[in-house]
C-alpha cells in the first residue's frame, strides 16, 4: 500500500499504525483546540465506544482497533456538536469512496 | 464532566457504517471538515508531526534524570509535578493535571486507563498499543502482579506492595522509577537514557546500565 512504507519511526516503533489513524488523532486534536468541542466531550464519546464495542464482542479481542473507535467517537461527536449533518457525513463518504475507487481502477 | 456510557444508535443508512472503508472515513471527515473551514489540513500536519517527532517518552526521561540528581528537584516532583516539568520547559495537552508516584523498594505503583486511554502525554508522548488494549486494561486493574509477570516479565517480591493507578478522570499518573545501582556519577543525560517509558507507566524497572553492578 502506497505511504506504509514512509510512515516514520521512532526508536523503532510506530506511533500510529497507518496515516489514517494520524490523520483522525489530528483531527480530533485540532477541533479541541479550535475549542469546538472540551476534551472530556470526546472523551466521553470514547469511552462509550470502546465499551459498546466490549460489550459486542465478549471474549474476542481479535479485531479491536483503538482508532477506529476513536473515529466513531469523533463522527458521533461532530454531528451531535453540530459541526455538520448527517447527510453532509455520508455525501461526503460517498465522494471520498467515489475517489478511492477512480484512484485504483 | 458529560459521559456517555452508551453511543445513540446512528440513524440507519445515513451514518458512516464500521464496515465501510476506516480510511475512506476518515479522509471524508477531515475534507468535509476542511471545507467547512473548521480546521486546516496545516493545523493537523503540524499535530501529528509534533506527536510523531517531538513529543515522546524522552521528554519524561529527563524529568526522571533531574528527580534523581537533584534532591529538591524530585521533592517538587512529587507535591506539584506540573510546576516541575514546566521547570523543564515541559507540559501541555493531556498533561494539565499530572501527578507524579514514586517506586520505592516498599512500593510499586502502575498506572492503567480503565475506562480509554488517558496518558501523560507532554512525558510520554502517545500511548502503545497495549496500553489501550482492553485485556491489559482489565487485566492490570484485577490482577496486576500476574500482569506485571506474565505479560511484562517483571516479577515483584511478595514484600512490595503494589499499587494501580486510574487515570480515567482528571488527573494523568506517571511514575518515577527506582534509581538503579550502578549509576553513581552518571550525567543526568546518561542517566535519561537509561529510563524507559514502561518504566514510567510502572510496567518495567530501570535497568543498570550494562558493564557496571
Amino acid at each position: 500500500m502506497p505511504g506504509a512504507a514512509g510512515l516514520p519511526r521512532r526508536n523503532g516503533e510506530l506511533v500510529f499504525d497507518a496515516p489514517w489513524e494520524s490523520r483522525a488523532f489530528g483531527l480530533a486534536v485540532a477541533l479541541h483546540q479550535a475549542r469546538l468541542f472540551r476534551w472530556e466531550e470526546f472523551q466521553g464519546r470514547l469511552i462509550g465506544e470502546i465499551a459498546a464495542w466490549e460489550r459486542d464482542h465478549g471474549g474476542d479481542l481479535s479485531s479491536w482497533n483503538y482508532y477506529q473507535r476513536w473515529l466513531r467517537a469523533l463522527e458521533l461527536l461532530v454531528v451531535d456538536k453540530g459541526l455538520c449533518s448527517p447527510g453532509e457525513l455520508r455525501g461526503a463518504v460517498s465522494e471520498a469512496a467515489a475517489a478511492d475507487d477512480h484512484h485504483h481502477a | 464532566m458529560s459521559s456517555q456510557a452508551e453511543s445513540p444508535p446512528p440513524v440507519a443508512g445515513t451514518f458512516p457504517q464500521p464496515e465501510e472503508d476506516i480510511a475512506v472515513r476518515a479522509k471524508a471527515l477531515e475534507a468535509l471538515l476542511v471545507e467547512k473551514g473548521l480546521v486546516s489540513t496545516d493545523a493537523i500536519d503540524q499535530l501529528v508531526s509534533a506527536y510523531e517527532n517531538d513529543i515522546g517518552p524522552m521528554l519524561g526521561a529527563k524529568v526522571v534524570a533531574r528527580a534523581w540528581a537533584d534532591p529538591a528537584f524530585k521533592e517538587l516532583l512529587l507535591t506539584d509535578s506540573n510546576a516541575a516539568c514546566r521547570q523543564l520547559g515541559i507540559g501541555g495537552m493531556q498533561g494539565e493535571h499530572m501527578r507524579v508516584l514514586e517506586n520505592t523498594p516498599q512500593v510499586h505503583h502502575v498506572v492503567v486507563c480503565t475506562l480509554c486511554s488517558c496518558y501523560p502525554w507532554p512525558v510520554l508522548g502517545l500511548p502503545p498499543n497495549w496500553y489501550k488494549y482492553p485485556a491489559y486494561r482489565s487485566k492490570m486493574t484485577r490482577e496486576p502482579r500476574r500482569a506485571l509477570r506474565e505479560d511484562f516479565g517483571l516479577e515483584l517480591d511478595d514484600s512490595v506492595e503494589v499499587k494501580v493507578w486510574d487515570s480515567s478522570a482528571e488527573i494523568r499518573y506517571w511514575v518515577l522509577p527506582q534509581r538503579p545501582a550502578g549509576t553513581e556519577g552518571m550525567s543526568e543525560q546518561e542517566l535519561a537514557g537509561l529510563v524507559t517509558r514502561e518504566a514510567m507507566i510502572g510496567v518495567a524497572e530501570v535497568e543498570a546500565p550494562s558493564g557496571r553492578s
